[in-house]
């Protein structure tokens, strides 16, 4: 009888004790990861991506050459396109497989479009690239390869698995930001675009300085090879695409092995440098010297995009979908109040300097 | 594997789910594989070291033990045939092969650690040498340095010596004895423990004790805060200090005293607290290595509070052999006879003191700093011999025995004192060492102190509040300390109690620890020696 | 016996050799006098006290001394 007494109370208070560290833990947790919706955008879209319906016909996967530089909206007011576009800074080819890999588990659109600018890196960048890709994605196998590929040698897998672990030292420099979005963060993007307004022109642009060795990695070749499989195997159209931009340098080498391996492979491949007909213009579409593209930029673009797809894949025109259509309208008033708050907002800017 | 490593964590846990699921005759083997295990993580490579050492230590005990059992059986079968001079003539010839094996191990063992660890030191004196004759210099060698090997080897030692002096039986089973040179608790920094110590923590069949178990825990978690609190963040302002000797001078070296103290106490006796906390959560019950060392009151009994194990290991296999071999005995004859009884009875202590410090010096790192800095240590204790009679006199002349002030001001002196000779650790040269210390009373900036100078070198003001915290916090367990175990007493405070405080000291190393990018994972400062 | 509590009185004149069995234990005689005490029975029993058996239990006490010293006699 004592015995059991003893052994009950043990029990509860193992239980008791259990709970109240595992809850301060989590509490901490939400309270000192820092928070990608008000403070580097560029972490949030990969988690926003969850929250939209997984109705989409076009996956966009890849850097900020895909997230800065295509207006979905365009994409669906002028070609019925329901497009997302996975994006994340600095977005290596293996995290672009393995988002790939993720977005293919929810849904299977009609088209992928993959950004191959990241064929240039073999080595992981930085960390905090690695942490604005990763933290987002939704716990699956995927994401675990995706951040072993990922991981500098400073990291450690379990950092990923509990945050805590990599931002405690974060209660130094917490806002109030921190206790308001504990919980739920405010979306910054439209269907994954991060729309900027500025202008920049692009101006003495530097000549690319040769290299010793043109030829892509083997291990980028792995995984675009990877990614190839992946389409193939979900009956889904590939198309490999190059950003328009001036700088940095798309050397002509590189655009020859694409060319190389999408024949090979029989996908499409759409290298947009230097191409006149989509009709854009670098002294006063791009924000930041032609690295990327601005919203004015952007919807140009779409446009160009949008045609091509329709002629070159025959993607599907989603525009009778009542609900699609709803929700569109919904987004593209957002998307119009957003612009034009961010036009203020640059106007003040300018006037202050 | 670091201690400081969610690898590590990882590790104990599943060493500790199956050493407690295997029946009890095979615990042991779990642990020398998971020893085995943990080493190999430093490398394969290094592996070859600490198996040679084992065998060569282990063959010679072996084959010691033989030859006193060999010597037994002919004269328990001859007792009545041999005269006494036979027998003794007999235990000669016994006692010589014996301490040929003995010596052959010990010299091979030393050999060894000479070579991976003083190699380069030696190289590049020989070439300052020849730079003065202007030749050509050698070139260093790279040499592995195997992890744990001056720890290892000296635990190895010491129980061939033990075995030799018949102190203790030899080990029959050569794995039993590599479990005890590898166990990995203790591998990277000790404490050098003695065989006869670990021999029945190590080989008994242990149940699963809950308190024993959560007491290992509590004193690894106290082991983690030291480390990572206090030790890990003191560590960046103190290497800014130390590594521009061109602007921290004077006052700040005081400071930079007073911060390694910290670090390097908090950095050492942290690392050991966890290694002792992971010995008892198997029941191995490993030597303790620190006795709250800056209490002490004199640099002598610092040094029996201050890395206990090693000091031991000193006294018993070189202060005592060389102080009583027939030589010195016939050394200490002589000059008491010739320089009068004072000095005479202390010529042996003060010749095979200098042979333990220069050791010790040696044994911490191979350079000219750690030379001095052993030297500096036995100049100041025998001075320190030298006055003790005129500071017995001047005790009882001003009454001030148990004078709780007088106390303090000795722990002070102490603590200041080890701290100065210290600073050979912190700068790359003697010279360098003796400029920045000289330099404090002449700085002329004591300013620096209370001006906010301290800010601009790397900490910044909730680095210090920590500090401050961590440092109130670990005298204060010193000072409960004495009156007995600080855990035993939160052990018998109630449940809420105990909880509050446990999961306080895990959330100050999970918030403040100073882990993770952004800080630089320091190593155990003692991992190098 | 006599000649051996002599010496160590006047080593450490303040301790009562005739009952303290923790002359070790408790830090009263540190490695030095344990030097000091050798070389003097070598001296005085010529007895010669090698490293080996420098252990607390035979300088815990004067008669465990003692006992080590007659013991060495004989071995001798």
């Amino acid at each position: 009888m004592k015995r059991k007494k003893i052994f009950w109370r043990r029990f509860l208070r193992v239980t008791v004790s259990g709970i109240i560290i595992c809850s301060m833990l989590f509490l901490l947790q939400r309270l000192l990861v820092p928070k990608y919706s008000v403070g580097t955008q560029d972490g949030a879209m990969i988690a926003e991506y969850y929250d939209d319906a997984p109705k989409h016909n076009l996956i966009i996967i890849g850097d900020s050459e895909m997230y800065e530089n295509i207006s979905p909206l365009v994409l669906w007011q002028n070609y019925g396109i329901n497009c997302y576009i996975r994006g994340s800074a600095q977005q290596l080819i293996w995290q672009s497989c393995y988002l790939l890999e993720d977005t293919l588990r929810h849904e299977t659109p009609e088209a992928v479009i993959i950004n191959i600018t990241s064929m240039q890196y073999a080595e992981p960048q930085k960390e905090s690239y690695n942490r604005m890709t990763l933290e987002g994605m939704r716990w699956s196998t995927s994401k675990v390869k995706a951040i072993f590929a990922s991981m500098t040698e400073e990291e450690s897998f379990w950092e990923y698995v509990f945050p805590l672990l990599r931002y405690h030292s974060r209660w130094n420099d917490l806002s109030d930001d921190d206790f308001r979005l504990m919980f739920s963060e405010e979306p910054v993007s439209l269907n994954g675009y991060m729309m900027q307004v500025g202008v920049k022109p692009a101006e003495n642009v530097p000549e690319g300085r040769p290299l010793a060795d043109y030829t892509f990695s083997d291990t980028c070749y792995e995984y675009l090879d990877k990614i190839t499989a992946l389409c193939k195997e979900h009956g889904v159209e590939l198309i490999l695409m190059k950003s328009p931009s001036v700088y940095p340098v798309w050397y002509d080498e590189w655009d020859a092995q694409m060319k190389e391996y999408a024949q090979k492979n029989q996908i499409k491949y759409l290298n947009c440098v230097n191409n006149d007909e989509i009709g854009l213009n670098f002294r006063t579409d791009t924000f930041d010297g032609g690295l990327h593209l601005n919203v004015g930029g952007a919807e140009i673009y779409s446009n160009f995009l949008g045609k091509w797809l329709q002629s070159e894949t025959g993607i599907s025109d989603l525009r009778d979908d009542a609900e699609l259509s709803k929700e569109w309208e919904q987004k593209a008033a957002d998307y119009d109040a957003k612009k034009s708050e961010k036009y203020k907002e640059l106007a003040m800017d300018s006037d202050d300097s | 594997m670091q201690f400081v490593s969610y690898g590590f964590l990882l590790f104990l846990t599943v060493v500790f789910i199956v050493y407690y699921l295997v029946p009890g005759r095979f615990q042991w083997m779990v642990l020398l594989a998971a020893s085995y295990v943990f080493y190999l993580f430093a490398g394969p490579k290094y592996l070859i070291y600490i198996v040679a050492t084992t065998l060569t230590t282990w063959l010679a005990a072996r084959q010691i033990d033989l030859l006193k059992n060999r010597q037994d059986v002919y004269l328990e079968e001859n007792k009545k045939s041999l005269g006494r001079e036979e027998k003794k003539l007999y235990k000669a010839a016994t006692k010589k092969k014996q301490r040929f094996m003995m010596l052959g191990a010990l010299l091979l063992n030393l050999g060894i650690l000479a070579v991976v660890k003083y190699t380069n030191f030696a190289i590049s004196n020989i070439n300052a040498v020849i730079g003065l004759a202007g030749g050509e210099p050698i070139g260093l060698v790279s040499l592995v340095l195997p992890l744990g090997i001056s720890f290892y080897t000296f635990r190895a030692l010491s129980y061939l010596i033990d075995v030799y002096r018949k102190t203790i039986p030899a080990e029959k089973n050569v794995f039993k004895f590599a479990l005890f040179v590898s166990f990995f608790p203790q591998l990277i920094q000790g404490p050098i423990s003695r065989f006869n110590q670990l021999e029945s923590g190590l080989f008994t069949p242990h149940r699963l004790n809950w308190k024993r178990v959560s007491f290992g825990l509590q004193r690894m978690l106290w082991g983690y805060v030291k480390k990572m609190v206090i030790a890990d963040r003191i560590v960046i302002g103190l290497t800014t200090m130390t590594g521009d000797t061109a602007t921290y001078t004077g006052a700040y070296v005081l400071v930079e005293v007073f911060f390694y103290a910290i670090q390097l106490y908090a950095d050492f006796s942290g690392g050991l607290d966890m290694a002792i906390g992971a010995g008892q959560i198997f029941g191995v019950t490993l030597p303790e290595n620190f006795e709250r060392p800056f209490f002490s009151k004199s640099i002598k009994e610092y040094w029996n509070r201050w890395h206990i194990t090693m000091g031991a290991w000193f006294t018993d296999y070189i202060f005592y052999p060389i102080s009583v071999c027939k030589p010195m005995l016939n050394l200490s004859k002589w000059s008491r006879t010739h320089l009068g009884p004072v000095l005479g009875r202390r010529l042996s202590v003060y010749l095979s003191s200098f042979a333990v410090w220069l050791a010790t010096g040696v044994w911490h790192g191979a350079s000219w700093n750690f030379v001095f800095w052993g030297l500096s240590n036995y100049l100041v204790i025998m001075v320190s011999q030298e006055f003790e009679p005129l500071y017995r006199r001047f005790h009882q002349r001003f009454n001030v025995d148990g004078n709780l002030l007088y106390k303090v001001f000795q722990v002070a002196r102490t603590f200041l004192l080890m701290g100065f000779l210290r600073m050979y650790d912190c700068y790359d040269s003697v010279l360098t060492t003796w400029r920045m210390v000289a330099g404090v009373p002449f700085g002329g900036n004591w300013n620096v102190l209370w001006d906010g100078s301290l800010m601009q070198i790397g900490l910044t003001t909730a680095d210090y509040v920590i500090l401050a915290a961590g440092i109130l916090l670990m005298f204060l367990v010193s000072m409960s300390q004495r009156s007995g175990s600080v855990r035993e007493k939160i052990h018998a405070k109630p449940f809420a109690v105990r909880f509050v405080i446990w999961t306080t000291l895990f959330m100050a190393v999970l918030l403040a620890g100073a882990y993770g990018i952004g800080y630089d994972a320091s190593n155990f400062i003692y991992n190098q020696f | 016996m006599d000649e051996l509590l002599e010496f160590l009185e006047e080593l450490h004149p303040d301790v009562d050799y005739e009952t303290c069995d923790t002359l070790i234990d408790d830090g009263i005689l540190d490695s030095f006098d344990i030097i000091s005490i050798i070389s003097e029975v070598a001296d005085m029993f010529d007895v010669t006290i090698s490293a080996e058996y420098i252990v607390p239990e035979n300088f815990n006490s004067a008669q465990a001394l003692y006992d080590l010293i007659t013991y060495l006699e004989d071995e001798g």
